[in-house]
């Protein structure tokens, strides 16, 4: 992708940002953000690029925390086994639901997440070491290949800085490399880049196994954040916030998901003690970006901020219903 | 009077037992995923504010009789009425206006209706049941030799089997009907033949809602009025609907009744994994004929 200066100068100061915030605000709120963050990057890379709509992510974020918490508080491992551990087995059932989902396209392919995400939380709830609805707590962070000490508020935040910016480099390699362009190809056309030679099945699966092994990273950190593994993050809610958060941001923009983490951990933080009105606004959010605001934040104003008109890549409103069965893009269900 | 549910008793009484609630739950599944098989025919919708309306069914029951002094009876039809009436207000406040898009917005726009409307209840009435008494004529246990049949279980089954078989009657016998499958075939050809396309999609979608309200009332008095109701339903009738496929309204009403009856035999076998039998089920059904038992290949 072309760098041009003005975007090199926004890089270099959100970075900066990002490494002062400690300072001014609480670190464990940043480290939640940048958690939440990853893991809408990493359901961006999905919806955004091809175009699948995974409603089940939490499946991988609450599956890896799970693995790390046990792993570190039962196993004893260090994190740097721990996390690799969460990120491993994240990948691992994304490719067996991944592989089962991509049989069927469109709203099925949702559904179909769903329904597996569900399953994941009932076992979590009723397995013997998940802890059922209390999930598992008291996980020591240890000491990172035995040097530095992750306990300490400042070097667990440069840790998940440091992961965070490692996850979010992997996916925007991906999606400015030839891969990635298939990708792009399969989302607008998927009969063409078939008929191209494209196997889209492959490649739809393998975006899914990373999709979800980076949202496993982000699980497992947040597992190591909080000190906790909780059963709301494998909770079908968990899997509708990080579709939200993409979508305030901006569908298949590089920082959308990102801002929209960010705006939605301050509402949860600030709101928390106000009980169902979290979920109250945020559906409202979700209706409202819905019918008025399809682009996201940031796909509204990143043509301005960075003076280039033509640099977000907005999720292109889709053909009408009507051509859409013509094409043959939507799956045509009768009544009979 | 319930003892006949714990494990010790007799296997035949707790199998017969765990089939009925089987068959029970199975007949919520039929009707729901029977309305969204109909909205997702000709509104390209995925309904996810299904299960809330199920819910809001199931409160409009409980509000007529506890607030107005309406019973059961009356509520059978006024909830649906009702309900189907907030539902074509939401057709036409919103729905209407992400026609033509991708369907995903349409299911991202009827998940946040979902948290608005299961948000505001919670909100009102916490996370608790409400409990709806069975109404004084369909009290009862009747012994029929080999286990106790309560009337109102038994009343549950008859009448979702008579909604789901006037359902499918008026949608394959009538000219209602037809002009619906008509529109689920080709919208457009079907306004050029003068039928006003867009005021049956707003009813098509309002009844299918009102079938969702209906089971919510059928619902209430076995199971307690509770917020979260619908959204631990809906998840299943998704899974279920990925089973049966969406093509046939006939195989909606089958494959509901017979997941229900898988499940409440798992209860019996094995109930580790009851709560997770018809996702397994899905995977199975997705690995031989992905396009569903009843569907059509994609």
């Amino acid at each position: 992708m072309q760098q041009t200066v003005v975007t090199r100068v926004w890089a270099a100061g959100l970075l900066a940002l990002a490494i002062l915030a400690p300072f001014f605000l609480y670190p464990v709120f940043v480290m939640n953000a940048l958690c939440m963050a990853l893991f809408a990057c990493a359901f961006n890379l999905l919806l955004g690029y091809v175009g699948l709509l995974s409603f089940g992510h939490a499946a991988y974020l609450g599956t890896a925390a799970y693995v790390t918490a046990h792993a570190a508080k039962v196993w004893g491992l260090p994190p740097e086994a721990a996390i690799p551990a969460g990120v491993a087995v994240a990948a691992g059932l994304g490719l067996v639901f991944g592989w089962l989902a991509i049989r069927r396209q469109g709203i099925y392919f949702a559904m179909i997440t769903l329904a597996f995400a569900q399953m994941v939380y009932f076992i979590a709830l009723q397995a013997p070491f998940t802890g059922g609805e209390n999930g598992i707590q008291g996980v020591p962070r240890g000491r990172l290949f035995g040097l530095l000490d992750l306990g300490d508020g400042l070097t667990m935040y440069y840790f998940v800085l440091a992961m965070f910016l490692v996850g979010f480099a992997i996916i925007m390699r991906t999606i400015n490399s030839p891969f990635g362009q298939v990708l792009k190809a399969i989302r607008e056309n998927e009969p063409r880049a078939v008929s191209l030679g494209y196997r889209a099945d492959r490649y739809k699966l393998l975006a899914f196994v990373l999709s979800a092994a980076l949202s496993g990273l982000a699980g497992s950190l947040k597992a190591l954040v909080f000190q906790f593994a909780a059963i709301s993050d494998v909770y079908w809610t968990a899997s509708g916030e990080v579709v939200l958060m993409t979508l305030v941001g901006g569908l298949g923009t590089v920082l959308g998901p990102v801002v929209g983490a960010f705006i939605l951990v301050t509402m949860q933080t600030y709101l928390s003690q106000t009980g169902s009105w979290v979920t109250i606004i945020e559906g409202i959010i979700f209706v409202v970006c819905v019918l008025t605001f399809r682009r996201g934040i940031v796909g509204v104003l990143a043509p301005y901020l960075t003076g280039r008109r033509a640099s977000a890549e907005p999720l292109p409103e889709p053909p009408p219903a009507v051509e859409g069965h013509a094409q043959g893009l939507i799956e045509p269900a009768e009544l009979r | 009077m319930f003892d006949w549910v714990h494990i010790s008793l007799p296997p035949a009484q707790a199998l017969f037992g765990q089939l009925l609630i089987g068959l029970i739950n199975g007949s919520f599944y039929a009707i729901l995923s029977l309305g969204l098989a109909i909205i997702f025919g000709l509104l390209n919708i995925i309904n996810f504010t299904h299960g809330a309306q199920y819910m809001l069914g199931a409160f409009c029951a409980w509000f007529l009789l506890n607030v107005l002094g309406i019973g059961y009876w009356p509520a059978l039809i006024l909830a649906p009425i009702a309900v189907g009436i907030t539902g074509i207000v939401i057709e036409q406040l919103f729905l209407k206006r992400i026609a033509g898009l991708d369907h995903l917005y349409g299911l991202l726009l009827t998940f946040g209706l979902a948290l608005i409307i299961e948000g505001l209840f919670r909100e009102q009435y916490g996370s608790s049941g409400q409990p709806y008494v069975i109404p004084p004529e369909l009290q009862g246990v009747r012994n029929i030799g080999f286990m106790f049949l309560p009337y109102y279980r038994a009343w549950v089954i008859v009448a979702s089997l008579g909604v789901c078989l006037a359902t499918w009657f008026v949608i394959e016998k009538t000219r209602l009907g037809a002009y619906l499958r008509a529109a689920t075939e080709n919208p457009v050809l079907v306004q050029t033949f003068g039928i006003n396309v867009p005021r049956l999609v707003t009813l098509t979608y309002g009844g299918g809602v009102a079938l969702a309200a209906l089971a919510g009332v059928l619902a209430a008095p076995i199971y307690q009025v509770r917020p979260q109701m619908g959204s631990d339903i809906i998840v299943v009738v998704f899974a279920v609907v990925v089973i049966g496929g969406m093509g046939s309204i006939l195989g909606a009403i089958v494959s509901g009744f017979a997941l229900g009856l898988i499940e409440g035999m798992t209860k019996v076998f094995y109930p580790e994994a009851s709560n997770t039998v018809i996702f397994v089920i899905m995977a199975l059904v997705l690995l031989v004929k992905p396009a569903g038992l009843f569907g059509r290949a994609a």
